[in-house]
C-alpha cells in the first residue's frame, strides 16, 4: 500500500503544506518521513500536515510527526496538523501529543 | 554424495526406460532424480551437459545440428546455473538472519516477568502475545518490601528490533529505581527523563503504571500517554474508563506527570491493556471499546487469568487469527474475602 503525499506552496511566506491521504502504518511510514523531513529541515519554516485523506494512523505513524515536530523545534519553525477525524484525532488526545502539538481539527476539513 | 558418473548412469538409466517404455513410472524416477540433483546442488547446466552425453552415447548417429543445439542451450542455461548459486546464498544468509532474529526474540523475553508474585490480597492475570517475532509490548509485576504491588503497562513504539532494544532499556531504568516502589508519578517523570536522553528522535514510550497498597486498599495510578484501561465497580457492576491524561514518555524532558487514585472494593478490578487490544479489527471494521467490556463482564465469574485468556481467545477468532499489532491484556481484583 501506498500513501498519496502532496506538497503545496501556502500565502504565508516560508509555508508549506503537506497533503496526506492512505493508511500510516509501518510500512508508509518510511515515505511519511522523507516527505515531512524535506519540509521540518527548513529554517524556520512552517509545515502544516492535512490529515482529512487519512482514517488510520499506527504508532509508528505518530512517531513520524513526534520526529517532525522535534526536527521543526530544531530549526525554529512552527508545526501543525489540520483535518483529523476522529478516530486519528483520539490518538493524538491519549498519546498527550495534543498537548505539545498544534492541531486544528477542523482547518478545511469537512469533519 | 554422488559423483558426476553416478548421477551420469542413473540419468541414462531413466531416460532410457523412458524412451523405450514412456510409462509413468519414468516419469516419477524423473521427479526423485531432480530432488536428488537439487539436494546435490547440481547446476542446470550440467544437467544439460548430462543430457547430452547420454543422448550421444544412447544414439550415436543423431544429427550434428542437433547436438550443436544442445550445445547452445548449455550455453544459455549458464545463466540460470549462476542464478540458482546465488539464490542459494541468499537463502543460507536469510536462514542465518532468522536464527539470530530467534535468539533476540528468547532474549527479549527473559526481559518480561518469569512469574507473578503471589499477593494474597490480589488476582493478577496476563496475557502478552506478539504479532511478529519480537514485541513493543512490555509489563512488570513487582511486590515491594513494604508490601505494596506495582503493575506497569508499557507501548515503546514502533515493532521489531528498534523496539526491543529500547525495552531492554526500560527494563533496566524500572530495575534500577529505589526498592521501595515510588508513587506513579514521581516514577513516570524519572521513566522519562532517562528515555528522552537515550531515545531516537521519533520513537517513545506509552506507559500505564499503578500501585496497590493491601493495607488501604488504594489504588494510585498515573498514565504516560498511554490507551486507558478500565476500572470495574462489583457493586455498582459498572465499568468506567480508566485514564489517567499524561503525555507520553521521550518526547518531552519537562513533562509532569499526574497522580490519580481509587479505593477498591472487593471483587472490583483494573483493567490494563495495550493498543493492540483496542486496534484490533474485523475484516470490515475496528472493535469498539464496549465490545472488549462486554467479553470481560462475559467471563468475570473466572479467574482473572482465566478472563484474560478467554478474551484473547475470542478477539483472536474474530480477527480471523492475524494479530495487527502486540497484544497485552493485564486484569488485577482484589479477592474477595474467604469466607464470603
Amino acid at each position: 500500500m501506498k500513501l498519496d503525499l502532496r506538497t503545496e506552496d501556502m500565502k504565508a511566506a516560508n509555508a508549506k503544506k503537506l497533503y496526506v491521504a492512505g493508511e500510516i502504518d509501518a510500512y508508509t511510514a518510511p515515505q511519511l518521513k522523507e516527505a515531512l523531513s524535506q519540509l521540518t529541515s527548513r529554517d524556520q519554516g512552517i509545515t502544516v500536515v492535512d490529515l482529512e485523506g487519512v482514517d488510520y494512523i499506527d504508532s509508528t505513524g505518530l512517531g513520524i510527526f513526534v520526529g517532525a515536530l522535534k526536527d521543526t523545534h530544531s530549526h525554529e519553525g512552527q508545526f501543525k496538523i489540520v483535518s483529523l477525524n476522529s478516530r486519528v484525532k483520539r490518538l493524538f488526545s491519549i498519546t498527550g501529543l495534543d498537548e505539545v502539538m498544534d492541531i486544528d481539527e477542523k482547518e478545511g476539513a469537512n469533519q | 554424495m554422488d559423483t558426476y558418473e553416478t548421477l551420469q548412469q542413473s540419468y541414462k538409466e531413466i531416460l532410457f526406460s523412458f524412451l523405450q517404455k514412456k510409462n509413468e513410472q519414468s516419469l516419477y524416477d524423473a521427479q526423485q532424480f531432480s530432488k536428488k540433483v537439487l539436494e546435490e546442488k547440481v547446476s542446470p547446466e550440467e544437467i544439460v551437459s548430462i543430457h547430452l552425453e547420454v543422448i550421444q552415447e544412447l544414439y550415436p548417429d543423431i544429427p550434428p545440428e542437433t547436438q550443436e543445439s544442445f550445445e547452445f542451450l548449455l550455453e544459455v542455461m549458464i545463466g540460470y546455473g549462476m542464478a540458482y548459486r546465488e539464490h542459494q546464498i541468499l537463502r543460507n544468509r536469510q536462514k542465518e538472519l532468522e536464527n539470530e532474529i530467534d535468539v533476540a526474540a528468547n532474549m527479549q523475553h527473559t526481559l518480561l516477568p518469569s512469574e507473578i508474585p503471589d499477593v494474597e490480597e490480589l488476582d493478577i492475570g496476563v496475557i502478552t502475545v506478539p504479532a511478529s517475532k519480537m514485541s513493543g509490548d512490555y509489563y512488570h509485576v513487582i511486590k515491594d518490601a513494604n508490601g505494596l504491588i506495582g503493575v506497569a503497562i508499557a507501548d515503546i513504539i514502533g515493532k521489531g528490533i528498534p523496539a526491543a532494544l529500547c525495552m531492554s532499556m526500560i527494563k533496566y531504568a524500572m530495575d534500577s529505581m529505589p526498592n521501595s516502589i515510588l508513587q506513579p508519578g514521581e516514577l513516570l517523570e524519572s521513566l522519562n527523563r532517562t528515555i528522552e536522553q537515550n531515545i531516537a528522535s521519533h520513537m517513545f514510550v506509552t506507559m500505564m503504571y499503578g500501585s496497590y497498597d493491601p493495607k488501604s486498599h488504594i489504588f494510585y495510578y498515573g498514565g504516560a500517554g498511554h490507551e486507558p484501561g478500565f476500572y470495574y465497580s462489583e457493586q455498582q457492576d459498572r465499568f468506567e474508563e480508566l485514564y489517567a491524561k499524561g503525555l507520553a514518555l521521550g518526547i518531552s524532558k519537562e513533562a509532569k506527570y499526574r497522580e490519580f487514585s481509587r479505593e477498591m472494593s472487593e471483587g472490583d478490578f483494573v483493567v490494563l491493556l495495550s493498543d493492540g487490544v483496542t486496534e484490533c479489527r474485523t475484516e470490515e471494521r475496528f472493535i469498539e471499546r464496549e465490545e472488549i467490556t462486554a467479553l470481560i463482564r462475559k467471563y468475570k465469574h473466572l479467574s482473572t487469568q482465566k478472563i484474560v485468556d478467554n478474551v484473547y481467545r475470542d478477539l483472536e477468532r474474530w480477527q480471523e487469527f492475524q494479530l495487527r499489532d502486540d497484544f497485552t491484556l493485564i486484569i488485577v481484583r482484589r479477592k474477595f474475602k474467604e469466607n464470603k
